[in-house]
């Protein structure tokens, strides 16, 4: 079994977000970065998972992100990845992205490929949907459980009313939300054996952008709360209808 | 022409792509084209009706295999339809179905995509779209490169347009490809109103202190009508089920009303929920950081503000 995860560097969940050039480029100063919470806590650890059942299982980690996303690589492999591929690009356009992933799926013959639903920060959700097409493989959205038997895939995904459980051959895609895993943290042992696990660069395949980022904006601040006396809850739902005329 | 996929559940039509067909129809104004849907599956609604929500044109594939959702298969057909039907643009909405299928049919179609839309297109220089980015901390304005675009736009992030038409009906012609996947089991969850499509919505915190408590939560979204929603370590205690967490982590929502109970109002709380139009704060500590992110507050005790403010709702309904 070849399981490959896709992991993104993404600011943490508790950073300011600003922006700097014109509303160009995110204010970098200050920000913590992190795997992007979806990646680790349920792709990569779902991973792991896995092959700590069947312990011939290789994972592979891949990321597209400059040197800058090699402390982040490091801590997954920490956490139990084998070996790491970064694919030496800086692209924010998600088909450019994905055109590189779908390189490294294609040339490495993996089973399975794992996402997290969505990265914190552009929140575009398309990496997992985007490789289906490239590669012509079956696609899993938003799953919070994953089974394998052989060669078949058993997978519960979210629908609108309520869950659904699948079964799809391998090769298989498949997005990874709560409930798929425990998020973990990594032992001594797996930091120091992540030191020496091969994280290998390779460069980017020619791909156009599709799309570019021309701004950012902040949402407006809100003009402050009103306060109302918790005796008074008429003159709140008065407030609800009346002035804010959401009830 | 803008063509909208129009997404079911259940054989019934999704409030979202209502949304997102109000959403085309604007896009189509703007550009003075046609704008057209295409529905998939054996739904139940009455398709001329779409008209009433802009579609000139129902383009339908009534095959009960398209019920449920198989990416490989309908992002095929969206593919091929978009390309028999010429559209230039193609718009779903950003919800469980179209965030699955909306990228492979960009990639079928050489279009650039911008998911979690938020706004109409700027034609003044190019094609820009605005999305939330930073899990609702930020937009960006995206600009698409390509000839055909395709848009995936948030929910009660536009609202639903009301046209004075009757949508004509056809059938399509297109190969269903073979399933790549198989169902063996659904599973439904109680609870009417799903968290997303909700205009109201009543959240608790760990201020509630124990599942024991939500009664008077959930009373008070009964009297609303009034979806339930609550914060990440509630779900993590299995107080309330996982589906409800909102938040950074979670699913972000949008209603025009969020009233936040025993909630502190964490960055990645208020991440999830700050594109609400109204949010009430109800909190017994009056520093607690979600005051600075509400329009009204009640600086109290949940256990007594609650029930009155039930009880005030049910009054002012009584007197109506
Ligand atoms: C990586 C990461 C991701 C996260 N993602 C999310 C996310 O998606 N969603 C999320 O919600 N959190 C998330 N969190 C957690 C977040 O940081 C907060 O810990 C969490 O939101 C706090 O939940 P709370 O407000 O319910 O609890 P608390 O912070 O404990 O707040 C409880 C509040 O209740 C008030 N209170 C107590 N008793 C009463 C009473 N009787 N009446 C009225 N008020 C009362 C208190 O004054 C307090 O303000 C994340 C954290 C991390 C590190």
């Amino acid at each position: 079994m070849k399981i490959l995860v896709c992991i993104s560097k993404t600011p943490d969940t508790t950073a300011k977000i600003a922006f700097i050039e014109g509303n160009t480029k995110l204010d970098e100063s200050g920000i913590q970065w992190i795997i992007n919470p979806y990646d680790e806590w349920y792709a990569l650890v779902r991973a792991i998972e896995l092959k700590e059942k069947d312990p011939a299982t290789l994972i592979h980690l891949v990321t597209v992100g400059g040197v800058d996303t090699e402390p982040i690589i490091r801590k997954a492999l920490a956490l139990g990845g084998d070996e790491a591929i970064r694919i030496d690009s800086t692209s924010h356009d998600s088909f450019t992205i994905a055109n590189q992933i779908a390189a490294v799926a294609k040339e490495g013959a993996y089973d399975l490929i794992l996402t997290g639903k969505e990265t914190i920060d552009y929140n575009s959700a398309c990496i997992g949907s985007m490789l289906s097409a490239l590669l012509d493989l079956p696609f899993i959205s938003l799953a919070d459980h994953l089974e394998l038997n052989e060669k078949v895939a058993t997978v519960k995904r979210e629908i609108e009313s309520g869950e659904e459980t699948c079964e799809a051959n391998l090769p298989l895609i498949v997005s990874c939300q709560k409930g798929m895993a425990e998020q973990r943290i990594p032992n001594m042992r797996g930091i120091m054996a992540a030191r020496t696990k091969p994280l290998k660069v390779v460069a980017p395949v020619a791909s156009a952008a599709t799309t570019s980022i021309s701004a950012f904006d902040l949402p407006p601040a809100k003009s402050g709360v009103k306060l109302i006396d918790p005796e008074q809850m008429d003159e709140l739902v008065k407030l609800l209808k009346e002035e804010a005329k959401v009830i | 022409m803008v063509l909208v996929y129009i997404d079911q559940a259940d054989q019934q039509i999704k409030k979202a792509s209502l949304e997102a067909l109000s959403y085309g129809a604007a896009i189509a104004k703007q550009l003075g084209c046609a704008t057209e849907a295409l529905v998939f599956g054996t739904v139940k609604d009455n398709l001329a009706d779409l008209g009433k929500n802009g579609a000139q044109k129902v383009h339908q594939l009534k095959n009960e295999t398209l019920n449920s959702m198989d990416v490989k298969v309908h992002s095929n057909l969206v593919a091929a339809a978009a390309k028999q039907l010429n559209a230039n643009i193609v718009v779903f909405a950003h919800n469980l179905n179209g965030r699955a299928i909306a990228p492979a049919v960009a990639v079928k179609l050489d279009a650039g995509i911008v998911t979690g839309a938020c706004s109409l297109p700027n034609m003044q220089n190019g094609f820009e779209v605005t999305k939330t980015v930073f899990s609702g901390k930020a937009f960006a304005n995206i600009k698409i490169e390509t000839a055909i675009k395709v848009i995936a736009i948030n929910q009660n992030s536009f609202g639903l347009v009301a046209y004075d038409n009757a949508a004509s009906i056809e059938a399509i012609n297109l190969v269903i490809p073979p399933a790549s996947i198989k169902i063996t089991k659904v599973e439904k969850i109680e609870g009417d109103i799903p968290l997303t499509e909700a205009n109201l919505v009543v959240s608790g915190g760990r201020g509630l202190k124990g599942p024991e408590n939500w009664g008077i939560l959930l009373d008070l979204a009964k009297a609303l009508g009034a979806a339930t929603a609550c914060s990440r370590p509630v779900s993590d205690a299995d107080w309330r089920p996982h589906h409800e967490h909102v938040g950074q982590t979670g699913i972000q929502i949008a209603p025009n009303l969020y009233i936040a109970i025993g909630i502190s109002g964490a960055i990645q709380h208020l991440a999830g929920v700050n594109r609400s139009k109204t949010i009430v704060v109800i909190n017994k500590d009056p520093e607690a950081p979600f005051f600075k992110a509400a329009d009204y507050g009640v600086v109290g005790d949940a256990f007594d503000v609650v029930p009155r403010l039930t009880a005030a709702i049910e009054k002012a309904k009584a007197a109506n």
